[in-house]
């Protein structure tokens, strides 16, 4: 048993060790020795509050049964993952740090004296606002979650569900929330406890909903950022300051990411968060736009244009990490880099399902990391470049962002793709994107359009090099 | 007249807030994967509260309503300490630098 100022002060170093973890990602380099204070932050935390409790009967073995299990679970999952299904990882981690605030939350509601909090039915009034915050708000990061979950996984449909009031209904939802909190702490009544969460659950589930498929990097964002409010939550109400710490630290962090991705579709979040995007405008648009001529080609054009190339730089896309064409691509890049042929990757703020999505994939294909750019260091030597190789991306190319103020995608920066003496284009169809916006780009005359699954051409263009 | 300890840990929060902000802006973008799942890592420290209401019935009552609870966000939390930190490790292992050999 150790002194509650002592365990508070490990608490606070756990708390400091995880901001190290987080620094550490600044490079490459010191990430993984950060990753390792993170886990040495949450070594201490752990054995700190066996200690701090001192309680080593029976209940201590079964919480380590429950470690254990669920650990290695866990680490079976870590393990077998494979890179391109990071995004439905992630939204699922999030769903398990949302349930367990909320079962911490309703343990500390039913047993108020195990954490010092008052009786039941006579909770302190702060741990009780406390508590029914981090509980609504872990209810609203699992509901939504599992959404978010089920679209990338593809067992539910990524396109928007949408129906009339849907936004009234939220709203008043959202409005209730806040009245039952309210209700609560006034009466500090069970029946709206669980009237709460019931209630909290389904606004998460209807928040989702109507999000689509190529917004899912806010939503991902943003649910980090709620899994960290929800933390912090139940840290006010445990007290703790390493809960603390971490929950801020998570909510800000997801919340910057939210930013950074909405600012990369140049859409607000309100925009993103309300919905339906994409569902209305590709009626109309398919009408104006109809059979232009486009110059398609095959592996072995490719082959010709890139061998002939002094520079090439690969704007990879969703598309590519759908075909898993992530090898392939490394592999044809090798067959150039043996010609002299300088190669880059340019990678949009938005590209695939989640912040920083390819740049995972290219490092599993062991593409150094010094060869792949961000937008904003790479979209001037497109100009230079003599071709472009787009791989399984659309809109984020879409040259329309910068001409027509009309479109959707007005003012959303792109890559300038189009500044390249020639573009190769690989894709399935001429099908527009996730917009449902046309891209000019497939038309221009220096354009060639190469049909096919992302990953077959790239291994037929390396055949032909 | 003294000041409530939940002024304490608001300043706490509010600081630790103005610390994320800047620690994660300076994480390069190439890492926002990553930074994402550590980040789920971290935020499931939450099995502290766990731990203590799965311990909170004492020797005589291990299993009751509120330790059950307890029990269940121990291993929802330690899938995710597990996993997240282990997946994590994976990714990071995989960001190399170009071979200057070559």
């Amino acid at each position: 048993m150790i002194s509650a100022n002592l365990s508070a002060i490990f608490y606070l170093i756990s708390g400091v060790l995880f901001i190290l973890a987080l620094r550490g990602l600044s490079s490459p380099e010191t990430s993984r020795q950060g990753n390792l204070f993170g886990i040495l932050g949450m070594i201490i935390a752990i054995t700190v509050t066996f200690l701090s409790i001192g309680n080593f009967s029976t209940g201590f073995i079964v919480v380590l049964i429950f470690i254990l299990f669920g650990g290695s679970i866990g680490a079976f999952i870590a393990y077998r993952i494979p890179m391109t299904a990071m995004p439905e990882l992630v939204a699922g981690f999030h769903s398990l740090v949302g349930l367990a605030a909320v079962f911490v939350a309703i343990s500390a509601f039913l047993n108020p004296e195990a954490f010092n909090l008052g009786t039941p039915g006579n909770i302190k009034l702060g741990s009780l606002i406390e508590m029914s915050i981090g509980a609504a708000v872990g209810a609203i990061t699992f509901s939504g979650s599992v959404i978010a979950f089920l679209k990338l996984q593809g067992i539910m449909s990524g396109s928007p569900i949408t129906f009339k009031g849907q936004h009234f209904i939220n709203a008043t939802i959202l409005i209730s929330i806040i009245v039952l909190i309210y209700l609560l702490c006034t009466t500090q009544s069970s029946n709206l406890f669980w009237f709460l969460l019931i209630i909290s659950f389904l606004i998460g589930f209807l928040l989702i909903i109507p999000i689509g498929g190529a917004d899912m990097p806010v939503v991902i964002s943003m649910l980090n950022s709620y899994s960290g409010w929800a933390a912090a939550g139940i840290g006010f109400t445990l007290e703790n300051t390493a809960l603390i710490i971490t929950g801020a630290l998570v909510g800000s962090s997801g919340a910057i990411l939210s930013y950074i991705m909405c600012k990369g579709m140049n859409r607000s979040f309100f925009n993103v968060i309300l919905g339906g995007f994409g569902a209305t405008e590709d009626n109309n648009s398919n009408l104006t736009k109809e059979q232009r001529p486009v110059k398609s080609g095959n592996a072995d054009d490719a082959a010709f244009l890139m061998k002939n190339a002094s520079s090439v730089i690969i704007v990879p896309g969703y598309g590519m990490a759908v075909a898993q064409a992530q090898h392939a691509l490394r592999e044809m890049v090798d067959t150039l880099k043996k010609n002299d042929i300088k190669v880059s990757y340019a990678i949009h703020p938005v590209a695939g399902r989640m912040p920083g999505h390819m740049n995972v994939l290219l490092a599993e294909a062991n593409v150094p990391y010094d060869e792949v750019f961000e937008l904003e260091e790479i979209n001037n030597d497109f100009a230079n470049a003599d071709v472009a190789f787009v791989i399984g991306a659309n809109d984020v190319t879409n040259p329309v962002a910068k001409t027509d103020p009309q479109s959707p995608i007005y003012g959303m920066p792109v890559l300038d793709v189009e500044k390249c003496k020639s573009v190769l284009f690989v894709k399935r169809s001429l099908s527009p994107g996730y917009a449902g916006i046309d891209n000019d780009l497939f038309y221009k005359e220096n354009t060639l359009m190469l049909f096919a699954d992302a990953k077959k051409m790239t291994e037929d263009i390396t055949k032909n090099l | 007249m003294e000041i409530d300890p939940l002024i304490f840990r608001l300043s706490i929060f509010i600081l630790s807030i103005f610390v994320g902000y800047y620690v994660v802006w300076s994480v390069t973008p190439s890492l926002h994967t990553p930074l994402m799942s550590v980040t789920n890592a971290i935020s499931s420290v939450i099995i502290v509260g766990a731990i203590i209401a799965g311990l909170s019935g004492g020797s005589e009552s291990v299993f009751n309503t509120s330790s059950i609870f307890g029990f269940l966000a121990i291993a929802l939390a330690a899938i995710n300490i597990f996993g997240g930190f282990l997946v994590t490790q994976r990714m990071l292992a995989m960001y190399k630098k170009k071979k200057k050999d070559k």
